[in-house]
């Protein structure tokens, strides 16, 4: 039985298989309709998350497939004080498959090693959001054909960012992938992902000012400064408004240049942008559905 | 000068720094064996000035020593057999260790679910770093002394 805790639990080759499966989801829909035919997809949500929770049910559903669950501890028996290793041995009673978010980091690992179904990390703190990642990937192979020689400018929370720490560190895998970093000094890459590019001898470059690289990007990861992983409320309200990508900011790009965001947005991306072909995010949303198909699939063995 | 004798069969710890030979015998959880154990505090040494050593009369094949290489790799291990050293062990970083440290990232589920054992696996070798295996927070020397 395997589950998913980090991108990197799969090979370079079982993504690509994966990736396979979720074009042909998406080109052949019908064809999968009945996949998850009378399986069950738990959704264990201890803190809310209302997109990543959708998503989820939407694969399973757009399967075939039928979904319970929980959207935030308040409602769940972790209010009475369950621990995560009692509410899987129960949940794996219920359900063929799980999705779980948790706020405490490794949260899922604990429940996989207890559990009798595959356990999907749906976002542990700010430790891993693998399936974000795999959604990422998904968007950028279908989009460019490709998964390597590319720049990629990731912008905004780069230090409490867990779809960007997880994103590098699932593309370094690739060939010639370089990265340009741009943040505020306050919200840089960790230092362990510097020393980590370092190591491997990956070309990287940290800037302030989007505008500077614009020209330069194949990508740009834009991100929200989350207002949950500040300590205070005059320091968020200091940063949030720092990377604004609007028109002005677009006219500087390549003509072939991906918008990518993991969102939900506030408004680091102008609505201006929206319209722009570059503005790949709605995209990613959609691509986000059939990666979660093919990854049920996958762990389910139905693939 | 005190004198304490020579064992039959079992370990001599020696070169420990200076003071930390509780900590040692903590780890090694040798409150645990009902076996002779000396321990010597502060013994004068050549190479270190000041110096612990720990004497554990039993069954060599009784304590896994690996975590001691964690703790203090300058330790000498020396194995001993009908009063004899028989082997002077190299200490080799252990891959994982259990319940020795603790993880202190107030995030990491460590700190709510209270059955869960502590783990730490050792991320790089050269570095020497270890991290929580379920949040992978690496462990900093602070963590060590607690």
């Amino acid at each position: 039985m395997r589950h998913l805790m980090s991108p990197l639990d799969f090979t370079t080759e079982e993504l690509d298989k994966l990736f396979d499966l979720a074009n042909d989801i998406e080109a052949n829909p019908q064809k999968y309709a009945h996949a998850c035919d009378g399986k069950i997809l738990a959704t264990c949500f201890y803190e809310p998350s209302t997109r990543t929770r959708l998503s989820f049910e939407s694969a399973m559903t757009r399967l075939g497939g039928r979904v319970i669950g929980f959207s935030d501890a308040g409602s769940s028996s972790a209010a009475k004080g369950e621990s995560v290793s009692d509410t899987i041995r129960v949940i794996s009673c219920y359900a063929d498959i799980c999705a779980m978010r948790h706020p405490k980091e490794g949260a899922p690992m604990v429940a996989s090693e207890k559990s009798g179904i595959p356990v999907i990390n749906a976002g542990d703190g700010g430790h891993q959001h693998p399936t974000q990642t795999l959604t990422d990937l998904l968007t950028i192979r279908s989009l460019k054909g490709h998964l390597d020689n590319f720049t990629i400018g990731l912008c905004g929370d780069l230090k409490f960012g867990r779809t960007v720490h997880s994103l590098i560190n699932a593309l370094v895998r690739y060939d010639n992938i370089r990265f340009i970093f741009i943040s505020p000094e306050e919200l840089r890459v960790p230092d362990y992902i510097i020393d980590m590019l370092k190591e491997k001898h990956i070309s990287y470059e940290e800037v302030i000012r989007l505008e500077d690289v614009m020209p330069q990007l194949d990508f740009l990861y834009m991100t929200r400064v989350q207002k949950e992983r500040f300590f205070n409320e005059e320091d968020y309200i200091r940063l949030k408004d720092f990377y604004i990508l609007n028109a002005d900011k677009m006219a500087l790009a390549k003509e072939d240049m991906l918008v990518l965001h993991p969102l939900p947005r506030v408004n680091e991306i102008s609505v201006e942008v929206d319209n722009d072909p570059r503005a790949a995010y709605f995209k990613q949303a959609q691509y986000g559905v059939y990666v979660r198909m093919a990854l049920i699939l996958t762990l389910l063995d139905l693939a | 000068m005190l004198n304490v004798g020579k064992i039959e069969e079992g370990f001599v710890l020696d070169h420990i720094k200076a003071g930390k030979s509780l900590d040692i015998y903590e780890h090694l959880q040798l409150d645990k064996l009902d076996c002779t154990v000396a321990i010597i505090k502060n013994a004068r040494s050549n190479k270190m000035g000041k110096k612990d050593i720990l004497k554990v009369e039993c069954d060599i094949n009784m304590l896994d020593l690996d975590v001691l290489a964690f703790i203090d790799h300058s330790i000498t291990v020396n194995v001993i057999k009908n009063g004899e050293i028989v082997e002077k062990k190299d200490l080799v970083l252990p891959n994982q260790i259990k319940n020795v440290i603790k993880c202190h990232n107030p995030r990491c589920i460590t700190s709510i679910e209270q059955e869960l054992p502590h783990i730490f696996y050792l991320a790089d070798p050269e570095k020497e770093i270890y991290r929580c295996k379920y949040c992978e927070e690496k462990y900093t020397e602070s963590a060590k002394k607690d």
